[in-house]
């Protein structure tokens, strides 16, 4: 899958090229692309940790409290110990709270979230609920094109089908409702639909969902019997400030019933995204929506056989849920460095968005959200010739990473309609005057 | 194996959900305080009007066939995946549900003959008080807040560590996605603890695949191995007992588990003859074609003798099996004349015969040992002699899932690479190791002694892991009880011993064994002051009962 990044490790070694390194802005790790940790997180993370640093001088108040009060939900007092199945109830807690202010008060129930390791074991436990079958009986999941190729393995690897609906590049990477009929009635001659996979804010894409939209597919997915799997990780990542994200929850609700209490729904979210961008610890969870009781019973079951989630990734959804608040002792330093990584990630994805627009042969749409741009390739005629039996879009990315050093990842990897060529580009660095001359002289 | 019946999934015994003041008029409709999660919200969203918010573009209520159609939930035990029905997993199970109600009862104030729940069905060390390895915990400290490089209260061994392990991660930050198969500098280093435990057989750090705990690397290998359909659907031996991940994942797969006794009567052991008469029976309708072993043992305890281990790679040889060893326990070995020896040197020291050919796949862990990390979900596995088509789908499948978490795989480089002689933290670092391995060695002895001075009760030494798995005799009177109840016994008994003594173990059905026997799964992990009041109430309860129902 990340071919270029094989490329890019099996360059390193010492050849003579242009560039003196290689910069890597394919994949969505904040981390690895150069944005600092969350000093609040790590700090706590460590006093839970090691926690004679709760006697020393070197840690803010705010954190010991933190540490102690987490350390004091954990069986024996330490971290290395097994929690419940489905996280720390403490912290299941917390996200509900979490979840209910961001949705208006829309109530959340702490029995109704499963914490895992990161929001991809949460997608692949909801689909092993459904994935079975095979020949007309083959259970199938509509998966949004652009997509998440990590979706699509896991779809794939569980024996599930896709049914690709397209988003309309055109209207900014919409969701379109004729076009999402279109690929249902098509897809029901041969598999069986089940659920309706959407992500918002987009990924690669970057559209975010008006509430009119969220409203019609949740409509859709009531009028044709559509398990909706809300893919939310990004939520925290929204640049424009005209666009809004509205949970898919939230939305649900407020259209009464009989939808908001019928309509069953998975949401995801993670710590991997968003300010905190801690991939590393596999934080993540699941909320569910009016699943049934018994089915819920066996989803318990099933999840109980992974033991738990690491308590770290555990804990850094703790402090996403419940950062310091106005008055605690880290609660200027933390703002500040939050509000720092919004304003690099809403400048980035402005000025990539600029930047690429205005290359020839390039367009891209208006970056609502997410942290990726997903800019189209306008390729002249013989770059298209497939020469290398290889798709144009990754022949690009290889000759711009061989040329310039420069690694991006080729839109044939998110699929794309046929006979158009994207690419992907992480808005998440921190460095933008290094990249943005190489990606304009090429 | 005897299987629990209807009483595993029946609602009344998963946790009741936590009624927040909003929902106490659902408690005042008598719904069960018992209900599955997910039984509240069903019913409280019956009630739930829009509430208020931004107008909604008026649009008229859906048609009634629509409604009706709605009122049909699209995911139901009728539409799921019927395999996911067949899943139990008892460690975590009914069982422990009960246990965690009872302990939020005794919170309530309810009264109760007990004044709090020992939970000694989980093989989870630091739940029941032991201490992490300081050094363990200041690398990971430092790790995941780097500031902490510059304070003077870490020894300069561990920060080297920490440095090290930073260099590997993407942005030196254990918040970077790794490469799936894990961090290179870590593999490397497991590769190279190998090497060493195994008397210098080589260890190619490209075999080895870091996992979210042992359970996640089992669980990936078996998805590889099962395949076919009806008659040539793969089988897969497992021993019984087990330890029942395998069971789930294999009821998960619809794959056919092949069942092989231990002989309890000899301590557990292995004998190749049941493992021939459990593959003939098997090839009549499936077609096995890997073979799980356990050791040392979960829940039985017992470590292998070289020579039995030498006779499975002669069996999975002719038989051409894959073998999966289960190592997590290698260190947990407390019996005098028992020694742990890891299914890959035996391979390697019979020769080229068998080590060029024989495919193995061997799991270890940071939750066991005397680490007992397991909220880190840390793990590993090496593959043996694996056709390079099927290890590079093995790589591809393990990049579904990203990759484990990174604290995880920072553990287990430590553990695998530990502070050597001569370094500042090495002296500590023997002494705490040293003293959980004989602590818990002195309480597996205890646990053994004082079980077989029970009259009905049976128990093989408990040579290594963490757990006894005594016989218990049940009388017919409690048998038929249970029974009519539609319990399995064992069952039966542990839920009483739970509700007259708070002590919660898991019943050997969970794990499997012979018809008409009765097992329950106890860990020595309690402190040994505790251990040994459990111990004396489970004595106590066990005469109560035989007198109840003689």
């Amino acid at each position: 899958m990340y071919k270029p990044n094989m490329l890019f490790h099996g360059m390193v070694q010492g050849l003579e090229r242009p560039f003196k390194h290689l910069i890597d802005i394919s994949l969505g790790d904040a981390h690895r692309g150069g944005l600092q940790p969350i000093t609040f997180v790590r700090q706590v993370i460590s006093a839970c940790l090691y926690p004679s640093l709760l006697d020393s001088g070197r840690l803010p108040i705010d954190v010991k409290s933190r540490a102690r009060n987490l350390l004091k939900q954990c069986e024996g007092e330490s971290v290395g110990s097994y929690t419940a199945t489905c996280g720390l109830p403490k912290i299941q807690h917390s996200l509900s709270e979490f979840i209910s202010r961001r949705d208006r008060g829309v109530p959340s129930s702490p029995e109704n979230i499963f914490i895992t390791s990161g929001s991809q074991q949460a997608l692949m436990l909801v689909l092993r609920l459904f994935v079975h079958g095979k020949g007309s009986l083959q259970t199938g999941i509509m998966t949004p094109v652009p997509s998440s190729p990590l979706f699509n393995m896991a779809l794939s690897s569980l024996g599930g089908a896709m049914v690709p609906y397209h988003l309309c590049e055109e209207e900014g990477w919409t969701l379109r409702l004729d076009e999402m009929r279109r690929a249902l009635a098509t897809a029901r001659r041969h598999c069986n639909p089940m659920g309706l996979y959407v992500i918002n804010p987009g990924n690669p894409v970057g559209q975010v969902q008006s509430q009119k939209s969220i409203e019609d597919v949740i409509r859709f997915a009531a009028e044709e019997k559509l398990f909706l799997l809300a893919d939310e990780v990004y939520q925290d990542s929204v640049h424009d400030p005209t666009a809004e994200f509205v949970s898919y929850k939230r939305v649900l609700h407020e259209m009464g019933p009989p939808y908001s209490n019928t309509v069953e729904l998975a949401s995801f979210n993670s710590a991997s995204k968003g300010f905190m961008g801690e991939c590393g610890l596999r934080g993540g969870y699941v909320e569910f929506v009016n699943l049934d009781s018994a089915v819920m019973g066996h989803v318990y079951t099933l999840f109980s056989t992974e033991a738990c989630t690491a308590v770290m990734g555990q804990i850094a959804l703790d402090i996403m849920a419940n950062p310091p608040r106005s008055g605690d002792a880290s609660y200027t330093a933390f703002f500040e460095e939050v509000q720092n990584r919004r304003n690099t990630l809403n400048n980035n994805a402005k000025r990539v968005q600029e930047t690429l627009n205005s290359l020839d042969g390039m367009s891209c749409q208006p970056i609502r959200g997410g942290i990726y741009a997903f800019p189209q390739l306008h390729l002249p005629a013989r770059a298209v010739a497939k020469e290398a039996g290889v798709a144009p879009d990754l022949l690009y990315c290889m000759l711009l990473l061989e040329e310039m050093g420069l690694c991006v990842g080729p839109g044939s990897e998110h699929l794309q309609r046929k006979d158009t060529h994207h690419l992907r580009y992480i808005t998440h660095l921190p460095d933008e005057p290094i990249v943005q001359p190489r990606a304009n002289s090429y | 194996a005897c299987k629990c019946g209807r009483s595993f999934t029946s609602p009344r015994l998963l946790p009741p959900t936590r009624i927040s003041p909003r929902t106490r008029s659902d408690v005042d409709e008598g719904l069960q305080p018992d209900a599955p999660p997910g039984a509240m919200l069903a019913r409280r969203t019956v009630g739930l009007v829009s509430r208020g918010g931004p107008p909604l573009t008026p649009r008229s209520p859906p048609g009634r066939s629509v409604q009706r159609m709605m009122a049909e939930k699209v995911l139901t035990v009728d539409t799921m995946n019927s395999c996911v029905k067949k899943v139990e997993y008892a460690v975590r199970g009914p069982i422990v549900l009960r246990a965690v109600q009872i302990e939020k009862e005794l919170k309530e104030g309810v009264q109760k003959p007990f004044s709090e729940v020992i939970k000694a069905n989980i093989g989870d060390a630091h739940a029941m008080g032991q201490q992490p390895i300081t050094f363990f915990r200041q690398v990971l400290a430092m790790c995941s807040y780097p500031e902490l490089l510059d304070d003077d209260r870490f020894p300069e061994d561990a920060k080297g560590r920490a440095r090290r392990i930073l260099q590997g991660c993407g942005g030196q930050s254990i918040g970077a996605y790794s490469a799936s198969q894990g961090i290179e500098c870590v593999r490397q280093d497991v590769a190279r603890y190998v090497e060493r435990r195994d008397g210098g057989v080589p260890s190619d750090p490209d075999n080895i695949y870091l996992t979210t705990g042992a359970s996640d690397g089992i669980v990936t290998m078996l998805k590889l191995l099962v395949a076919g359909e009806g008659r040539s659907r793969t089988g897969v031996m497992i021993s019984i007992p087990q330890y029942p991940l395998y069971s789930a994942a294999l009821a998960e797969l619809g794959a056919v588990q092949v069942n092989y006794f231990l002989n309890e009567e000899r301590c557990w052991s292995l004998d190749v003859s049941e493992l021939r008469r459990a593959l003939a029976d098997a090839r009549r309708h499936c077609n096995p074609r890997a073979l799980c072993i356990i050791n040392p043992g979960n829940p039985t305890g017992q470590v292998q003798s070289r020579q039995c281990i030498e006779d499975v790679i002669r069996f999975a040889a002719k038989e051409r099996l894959f073998l999966m060893a289960d190592e997590v326990y290698q260190d947990n070995v407390y019996a005098e004349g028992c020694e742990f020896h890891s299914f890959k040197k035996v391979l390697f020291e019979m020769g080229p015969e068998f080590s060029s050919t024989v495919e193995l796949a061997s799991f270890h862990s940071t939750s066991k040992c005397y680490m007992g990390e397991c909220g880190f979900r840390g793990g590993y596995m090496e593959v043996v002699n694996m056709d390079p088509e099927v290890k590079a789908q093995l790589t591809k499948l393990v990049s579904v899932r990203l990759c484990p978490p990174v604290p995880g795989q920072a553990l287990m480089d430590l553990v695998v690479n530990p502070p050597q002689p001569g370094e500042p933290s090495y002296s500590t670092f023997i002494r705490e190791r040293k003293a959980t391995l004989s602590s818990l060695a002195e309480r597996a002895r205890l646990t053994e002694q004082i079980l077989n001075t029970v009259p009905g009760i049976a128990c093989n030494p408990v040579q290594g892991a963490m757990y006894s798995f005594p016989r218990v005799t049940l009388p017919a009177r409690a048998i038929r009880e249970a029974e009519e109840r539609g319990q399995a016994p064992d069952m039966f008994y542990c839920m009483k011993l739970l509700e007259e003594t708070g002590i919660c173990l898991v019943p050997g059905s969970g794990f499997g064994q012979r018809d008409g026997t009765f097992h329950f799964r106890m860990t020595i992990l309690p402190p040994t002051d505790k251990l040994k009041i459990l111990l004396s109430k489970v004595k106590d309860f066990h005469q109560r009962f035989i007198q109840q129902y003689s």
